[in-house]
């Protein structure tokens, strides 16, 4: 079963069998790189899951912040704003678990490099404080060996 | 989303965040204070009372003009952020950069 939600985001919900960890659907989307459709994105996944998972405050925000982290990194690092590239992004999730994949076209990058912006001399950037916070806003993050796609997961009982 | 700026009698522009402060209307804010300190304003109050949610571009954004008002000699304060929002202040350490009250009318009588 798969069905359009917003045919410029090209999100499409589908049911997936029960077993794996739980999961009971998947919601993929294309998400062109451009900055001012972030919010849009992240609102369309907030939805669809807010009436499903468990705990209707860690949708409202730790996956709204940490979703929008990861979709600006795509979009302004890894796809450089090109509007010929695409974000894709798959978000499986059930009561109590949900998993968001983010991957883009770049040549990804060494998560383990990002300096830490709570340090005394990086305190006043204006930048770098994204993976931090995605890091403590969701209880798992993981990338693949390129580094251009990223996978963070949430649980809650 | 939007931003709402009044003056307040004593001079305070206050901002109230209506909405989210996020890398897609960041620039929409800082073009706004950016504006008003050019036009001689100095006393600065951004109201996160009605806001959802902050990112990392728009913690920079505040970052960022707090530098610039301060260098004019100019004062930014934040209020009305709710558990979540203060929580980014604390985990980033930014809460120990900005003049956080609980309310606006807090921060206004520290002005």
């Amino acid at each position: 079963m798969s069905q359009p939600l917003r045919s410029q985001l090209s999100a499409h919900l589908a049911r997936i069998g029960a077993g794996e960890r739980g999961f009971e659907a998947e919601l993929t989307m294309a998400v062109p790189s451009r900055i001012a459709v972030i919010e849009e994105a992240v609102e369309i996944v907030a939805r669809h899951l807010e009436a499903h998972f468990v705990d209707r405050h860690t949708i409202r925000f730790n996956l709204r912040v940490a979703l929008s982290e990861a979709l600006s990194n795509a979009i302004i690092y890894g796809n450089a704003e090109d509007p010929a590239k695409r974000v894709r992004v798959r978000v499986r999730f059930g009561r109590f678990t949900v998993e968001m994949e983010v991957a883009d076209d770049g040549v990804g990058f060494s998560p383990d490099r990002v300096p830490d912006p709570t340090l005394p001399e990086n305190l006043t950037r204006d930048d770098g404080r994204g993976l931090f916070l995605i890091r403590h806003l969701v209880d798992e993050v993981r990338f693949n060996e390129r580094g251009n796609s990223i996978c963070m997961i949430l649980r809650r009982a | 989303m939007t931003f709402n700026a009044r003056k307040d009698a004593n001079g305070v522009l206050v901002i109230e965040v209506d909405g989210q402060l996020i890398v897609g209307n960041r620039q929409e804010l800082k073009q706004k204070v950016l504006d008003a300190l050019e036009a001689g304003e100095r006393k600065f109050l951004v109201d996160f009372t009605k806001t959802g949610y902050i990112d990392s571009s728009g913690l920079g954004v505040l970052v960022s003009l707090s530098k610039k008002i301060r260098d004019e000699g100019g004062d930014l304060r934040l209020a009305g952020l709710n558990e979540d929002l203060r929580t980014l202040f604390e985990l980033t350490k930014l809460d120990t950069l900005f003049a956080i009250s609980d309310s606006a009318q807090d921060a206004l009588s520290a002005f």
